[in-house]
């Protein structure tokens, strides 16, 4: 464990600008937003979250696959691979931790990404622990904790006028290189570890047994009015840091154009719309179905894990305050009832 | 408040009881400070869910289009403006509606919430006397409610349901009409600096499309936005210039039928000021028509009305 001062904190950014892309929490309005940086000035590490979560710096909201140009003697490929060096700075643990979640999508013996993995593959992570969670926040259901290093290659612990850093990989040891911090003195651990202790959540969920519950109620009426208030629009979708699904459309113009892969949202109506006007999911009460099966069974189905990190944006961003803790205690209160009865 | 709660309580009861409806849309106490949330109700004994507070802020007659059954809803003033308009535009059947009608003081804004607090985070709220009492960790603070009302509220000129078939509470005073005074600014910049601004908010734009979602009004069976043959307007949010236009249009399309209820602009989870465009959209509707959306059944809407002589005068 090491100590960096809050007012060192400007001079290691502008070391890691000359060699890298810097993302971090700058405001935007009201709230705030992972950007890459240009100056220190616009960070802001005292913050609670971020509105849309750093899963976009290396999932980007829209992104060009490769361009296409025809010409007399064929077509021609550009390949858009990002390769720069990236570091985010002050994500939270939630976050980290959707980032392993967000591997198993795209990184699998099937199936590697390269516009994925190649980003992912060059941004190192420096996390920031949770003094205040949030009352939406409910990580320690999910496994994870306001100081959990999981995903992380450096954890800050802000103890006042200075980080107590944890140092978790070599990745992470190379971004302090020239620093000369010095390592954590007793009071500084104490401090950390009293800053630990203080963080605690009021909000929970119960997860237990939920698993096979979904397994059975697929068709259980419960999915009929559990939906209803619902909008069908994406901010819960778009502001996951969990959520992955994306849509691919050709844009073109003239002899040109570009494969672009844009997020896309399990609450839209076109997102199963196939080409015959047949829609498998044709009303919200499928979709929002499969936004809790795939959440909290197919992912776990698939590679044994749930796909929610407790970060709470979902909550807050809900036009309708359709509140994820209380459709999953509904379903858990329900009267479990086979599909196959 | 209270008062309220219970009269629509008991209402909505009464109806599920006698039969009258099989459903009543209303709203119940929300999962945060500040926030109700729209609920549904369908059993007699449930109906003491319902509640009416100052986070009544969703528009629920975005709820009642193409309802298959006989049913009832809470509606204060824009929402009943909202009803009024999607009648007119064939959307709702009146005769298979009962409006619980609710007369408005105004909803809190929790944007403004989020910015007088700073940071802090607001764990509990109460509201008595006019004043707002906001309290968190280590703080306690009262703030006039006046301030911390929606600007939509702020500027409202039928707090009071305009139709309605049961009305509950005292009618509230009408404050003065409105002077479109947040549009000065709007007003006053040039076309290159509303395009830039137009372009600082929307560049924000995630295309979530809760706007479009949360409001009554936007109901088209494939929105252009969706469109992909033709594809009107790019998917991806890569070029902002296609984020503006999906707004510009989406106002556009709200011409003499948008009634300043806000609902897109609280939606938006990236705040985008979304409002600028739709009250300018009013104020322009009013000059140009002399029309007010969703204050009348019988009369016609400016964009599906013959063009009277003094509506030409206006061009």
């Amino acid at each position: 464990m090491l100590l960096l001062n809050k007012d060192q904190v400007t001079n290691w950014l502008n070391k890691l600008m000359q060699t890298c892309q810097v993302f971090a929490p700058v405001k935007e309005g009201d709230y705030f937003c992972f950007k890459q940086i240009s100056s220190c000035d616009q960070v802001i590490l005292n913050y609670n979250n971020t509105r849309v979560p750093p899963k976009e710096v290396l999932f980007p909201r829209s992104e060009k696959l490769f361009c296409y140009r025809c010409e007399n003697d064929g077509v021609q490929l550009t390949e858009q691979i990002d390769e720069s060096k990236k570091i985010i700075i002050g994500l939270r643990p939630c976050d980290a931790k959707s980032l392993l979640l967000l591997d198993n999508v795209f990184s699998s013996d099937k199936y590697q990404d390269p516009y994925y993995l190649t980003r992912r593959n060059n941004t190192v992570l420096v996390g920031l622990g949770c003094n205040q969670p949030a009352g939406t926040c409910f990580c320690t259901s999910l496994g994870g904790s306001p100081f959990s290093t999981e995903g992380l290659d450096l954890l800050l612990v802000d103890i006042g006028d200075q980080y107590v850093v944890e140092v978790l990989t070599e990745r992470g040891r190379a971004l302090l290189s020239g620093m000369e911090l010095p390592a954590a003195d007793q009071e500084a651990q104490e401090a950390a570890r009293m800053v630990k202790e203080g963080a605690s959540l009021s909000s929970q969920v119960n997860l237990e047994g939920l698993k096979s519950r979904l397994d059975v109620n697929f068709y259980d009426p419960i999915w009929d009015l559990i939906h209803e208030k619902c909008l069908g629009c994406a901010a819960c979708t778009y502001t996951c840091p969990t959520c992955h699904c994306f849509d691919i459309v050709d844009e073109a113009a003239g002899n040109e154009g570009c494969r672009i892969r844009n997020w896309d949202a399990c609450m839209f109506p076109l997102f199963t719309l196939h080409g015959s006007g047949h829609n498998p999911r044709p009303t919200g009460k499928e979709r929002f179905r499969q936004r809790v099966m795939h959440k909290f069974k197919y992912f776990v189905d698939n590679f044994n894990a749930i796909a929610c990190v407790g970060c709470g944006r979902c909550i807050i961003n809900c036009p309708v305050n359709l509140d994820i803790r209380e459709v999953l205690a509904e379903i858990q209160g329900s009267e479990v009832r086979s599909d196959n009865q | 408040m209270r008062e309220l709660t219970k009269a629509i309580q008991e209402t909505a009861q009464k109806l599920l009881q006698d039969k009258e409806v099989e459903l009543v849309v209303g709203f119940a106490e929300g999962s945060l400070p500040l926030r109700n949330t729209p609920c549904f109700i369908r059993q007699p004994e449930e109906a003491q869910r319902l509640v009416w507070g100052y986070g009544c802020e969703n528009n629920l007659a975005t709820y009642l289009r193409k309802r298959p059954e006989k049913l009832a809803v809470v509606a204060k003033g824009c929402d009943s403006r909202s009803i009024v308009e999607l009648i007119k535009e064939n959307q709702i059947n009146r005769e298979k509606l009962v409006i619980i009608g609710v007369p408005c003081q105004g909803m809190i804004d929790r944007k403004k919430v989020t910015r007088l607090l700073a940071g802090r985070e607001l764990l509990e709220a109460e509201v008595k006397d006019g004043q707002v009492v906001l309290k968190g960790k280590g703080y306690s603070e009262a703030v006039p409610r006046e301030q911390l009302l929606h600007d939509s509220c702020l500027t409202c000129q039928h707090p009071n349901p305009v139709l309605f078939d049961i009305m509950l509470g005292e009618p509230v005073p009408v404050k003065e009409a409105d002077s479109f005074g947040d549009l000065a600014s709007f007003e006053a910049k040039a076309p290159a600096e509303k395009r830039a601004y137009l372009i600082q908010e929307l560049s924000r734009c995630i295309r979530c499309y809760a706007c479009r979602q949360a409001c009554p009004m936007c109901f088209c069976e494939e929105c252009f936005a969706d469109c992909s043959m033709p594809q009107w307007l790019s998917k991806s949010s890569l070029n902002v210039q296609d984020n503006v236009f999906f707004q510009a249009v989406r106002a556009l399309h709200l011409a003499g039928r948008c009634v300043d209820c806000g609902a897109c602009d609280r939606a938006c989870p990236t705040s985008i000021d979304l409002r600028t465009l739709t009250h300018k959209m009013v104020k322009d509707v009013q000059e140009l028509f002399g029309y007010t959306a969703g204050v009348s059944l019988e009369e016609k809407p400016p964009l599906a009305a013959p063009l009277s002589s003094s509506t030409l005068n206006h061009f």
